[in-house]
């Protein structure tokens, strides 16, 4: 098992070729309905264009990931079969599943297809992943972003299989899987709709000051200075009041994006077998140099080489960023 | 079938004598048929109350309620691991599962229950879990009443219980770091418990003063309280078994008397939905999860009979 | 969002100001410009879904005037309107000129355009998120496909354009 495979993002058809040229080992990526956790306006593929994509991986050495990591909610089951069904005509690699109702139906009809653990299983523990192995035949865990390296290390020790960690980009912050935040403010879910701050319930107004409010649905979620840059528009990256701190404050984090870049060699040494880039939402752009700074940093530290860090590092283009939890427990 | 009235675990950090109080009030006076144990946000929690939990359990068995000791709802540490085996390997008390850590030691077909942390969603994982000895389930708070129908419904085939929050705030994340020991500064590791200060959740306002969300160590509830009072009725029609009260800082014998009043018909829906209002407790009700809706909403009365 | 000018307009660069331009001579131009895009990039339309239906307004904050977009295959509408007398719209771009080519040819990414603020928008965000993701599947350049049109003087135009805004990152996405 070789390990440093790069798991790459796309929400589009271009954006897999572009993974897939600029180095990608895998790419993730999902229908255009809420069996996928970015279930956006604009993004992800058709059947035909996800085969299309398989073909072009294909040919290229490269796989692809079928993300079928949302919660079907009763009633609504028939949709992730579908995709499930379709993910195997289209001759997906993988499937990167959650609910335990769509991990066991294809376990069942299709036990030769491999199955990876989606971060919104929340699967923390050695326990909780020998579960899904045990029951479902998992091949891979995608860890939540909340261990250290050495806590890390010790999960491998004792699981049956691999560890994908994700390296790059946004950096969750609630576990993943358990988030209704959305769903308060808005009524769309994102475990049951694969969506989290959907643009149509977004709104940002300017007051004469020239400060900007972020809204979603009914609530403000933060508002900005003149000269100060706007923050996502989810709850958990917003800033709000309360006695202890009266003047508003990041609540949950300060806008910040997850870069491990650093941490690659301690990554690889712990057997983490996969590094994963987030942001299907983002564009080719970030796609594009993203897996190529990435790429470049694994072949150099596979080759013995130190990586070019600086690279990595002026990627997040200003945003501070942090190393978050797999550096020190203080995070937590 | 009227449902059962069950009292969830106390999500809040209250001091153990507080508690002791509180379980002792809910044996004496409570028109509750289940009560859940035990800590399921904060594992450092635990040392607190654990070793009360054998006589509390006593004391509400003798009041003729039946006992679940719930687990943690997030396991990561050597301590949260081992509780988890350890509720597994126990005999003593019916338990609820809250985490796949704890499902992992189950014995092959031992009965447990499975909680709300637990994301069943639908039909096919009650299915699942029911085969490996599940024998009641509660279901997210998000989950819309047009889902709980079919999971009533196959619930009902497969013989077992199912259960819904009916009151008390919605839990609408859980983060690995705690926000209340981020709010003064500290770190989870050093937290010196500063949420014992907030025993119904510490506040956060938006920027424009309004009431939004509450925080409770790892865990985010909603400002507002559930209240599905209204749609109990189509509830017990749908097959749902139990009615679950989450405890809140407020008179919860009253809460649970309104809601014991509506099941048992003594009361109706437009009645026991008065009741409550009267109550005037300090946050506002919601029911938008339930009808498909923004959570923070509160839908009214008529448009939850067509449900 | 096709927001390429072409020649005759290129003409007209050096004494751009805040004076009301003659926008009439503009206009077939610009219906062109959209036709040949929709042509050449069909797919761009379908992932638009239910916004093909969606009128955008484009506003070119260092140019005299914004661009009315409605991306409609069976009657497309690009057009010069003048800032006093925006059409009736549901969603907003606002940004320079050299941002906004940024953005449709996907040099630089969406989010970190908006977050930087460099980007304004308004309205119905979920339209504006579903053009930027749609753009973003069109490979190659849409501005060298509009350029090319107008055969070496559009590309020269075009040039000259991207020039005009020198801070801006994608001044060198045409080398």
């Amino acid at each position: 098992m070789t390990t440093g495979e790069l798991v790459c993002p796309a929400g589009t058809p271009a954006a897999l070729r572009t993974a897939v040229d600029a180095g990608a080992d895998s790419i993730y990526c999902g229908f255009q309905n809420a069996t996928n956790a970015r279930n956006f306006p604009g993004l992800n593929f058709t059947p035909k264009e996800l085969g299309e994509a398989v073909q072009y991986a294909h040919a290229r050495s490269a796989k692809v990931l079928l993300a079928l990591n949302s919660y079907p909610p009763a009633g609504k089951v028939a949709l992730w079969r579908e995709a499930a069904d379709l993910g195997a005509a289209l001759d997906v690699d993988a499937y990167i599943v959650a609910d335990m109702g769509v991990a066991r139906y294809i376990a069942e009809t299709q036990p030769d297809r491999r199955l990876h653990l989606s971060v919104q299983a929340a699967a923390a523990s050695p326990d909780a992943i020998c579960y899904y192995v045990r029951e479902f035949g998992v091949k891979r865990v995608v860890l939540p972003r909340i261990l250290t390296i050495p806590e890390i290390r010790e999960i491998k020790a004792e699981i049956p299989c691999e560890i994908e960690t994700f390296i790059f980009g946004n950096h969750g912050l609630m576990v993943e899987g358990r988030c209704s935040l959305t769903n308060y403010a808005t009524g769309l879910s994102t475990n049951m709709d694969g969506v989290c701050s959907p643009a149509h319930l977004v709104e940002y107004a300017k007051d004469d000051a020239g400060n900007l409010s972020t809204r979603l649905g009914p609530f403000t979620i933060d508002r900005f200075g003149p000269q100060e840059s706007a923050g996502y528009p989810t709850i958990c990256k917003g800033r709000y009041c309360n006695a202890a701190q009266p003047k508003g404050y990041y609540a949950f984090e300060e806008p910040i994006s997850l870069n491990l870049s650093k941490l690659l060699p301690d990554l690889m040494d712990a057997g983490v077998t996969a590094f994963k880039i987030e942001g299907r939402q983002r564009s080719r752009a970030y796609v594009k140099k993203v897996v190529a700074a990435f790429r470049e940093a694994v072949d150099d530290i596979r080759a013995g080489r130190a990586p070019k860090l600086a690279d990595l590092a002026a990627l997040t283009e200003g945003q501070k960023q942090t190393e978050g939890a797999f550096k020190t427990k203080k995070w937590r | 079938m009227q449902p059962r009235l069950t009292l969830g675990p106390i999500q809040y950090f209250w001091n153990a004598d507080a508690k002791q109080d509180f379980y002792a009030r809910i044996a004496d006076e409570a028109p509750v048929d289940t009560v859940y144990l035990g800590e399921v946000i904060c594992s450092k929690r635990q040392p607190f109350f654990d070793d009360r939990i054998a006589e509390m359990a006593e004391r509400l068995t003798r009041a003729g309620k039946r006992v679940v000791h719930s687990g943690l709802a997030e396991v990561m540490l050597k301590r949260e691991r081992k509780a988890s085996r350890d509720m597994a390997m126990q005999d003593e008390l019916e338990f609820e599962v809250n985490n796949a850590a704890g499902l992992f030691h189950l014995a092959e077909g031992q009965p447990h229950r499975v909680g709300p942390y637990m994301n069943v969603y639908n039909e096919e994982t009650l299915a699942w879990m029911v085969t490996k000895g599940a024998t009641h389930v509660t279901v997210p708070p998000e989950l819309p009443g047009s889902s709980v129908a079919v999971m009533a419904e196959a619930a009902t085939r497969l013989g077992v219980g199912l259960e819904v929050q009916v009151f008390g705030r919605a839990c609408l994340a859980t983060s690995a770091r705690c926000y209340h020991a981020r709010a003064y500064g500290r770190t989870k590791d050093n937290c010196q418990f500063v949420c014992e200060e907030h025993p119904d959740g510490m506040e956060l306002n938006t920027r424009q003063g309004e009431a939004f969300l509450r925080v409770n160590g790892i865990q985010t509830l909603s400002h507002s309280y559930v209240n599905l009072v209204a749609e109990i009725p189509a509830m017990a029609a749908m097959g749902v078994t139990d009615l679950r009260l989450m405890p809140q800082s407020v008179d919860m014998v009253a809460v649970a008397r309104i809601f014991d009043d509506l099941r048992a018909g003594r009361v109706g829906a437009e009645e026991a939905s008065a009741a409550l209002d009267a109550m005037d407790l300090a946050a506002p009700f919601s029911n938008g999860f339930w009808h498909g809706e923004a959570g923070h909403r509160r839908i009214a009365v008529k448009a939850a009979a067509l449900v | 969002m096709m927001n390429i000018l072409p020649e005759p307009l290129a003409r007209h660069l050096p004494s751009l100001s805040e004076a009301p331009v003659p926008l009439l001579p503009l206009q077939p131009l610009l219906y062109r410009i959209v036709r040949r895009v929709a042509r050449e990039h069909p797919e761009l339309f379908e992932r638009l879904g239910k916004h093909q239906r969606t009128d955008f307004v484009i506003d070119l904050t260092d140019m005299p005037f914004a661009l009315h977009l409605r991306p409609y295959p069976p009657s497309l509408i690009l057009r010069a309107v003048r800032r006093d007398r925006l059409p009736r719209h549901k969603a907003s771009i606002a940004g320079d000129f050299a941002t906004l080519l940024g953005l449709l040819d996907a040099e630089v990414d969406g989010d970190a355009i908006f977050f930087s603020r460099d980007l304004v928008i308004g309205g119905d965000t979920e339209a504006v998120v579903t053009l930027r993701n749609a753009l973003d599947d069109v490979e190659g350049s849409i501005a060298d496909t509009v350029a090319s049109m107008f055969g070496p003087a559009g590309r020269l135009a075009l040039n000259k354009l991207a020039a005009r805004s020198r801070t801006s990152p994608t001044e060198d996405a045409f080398e």
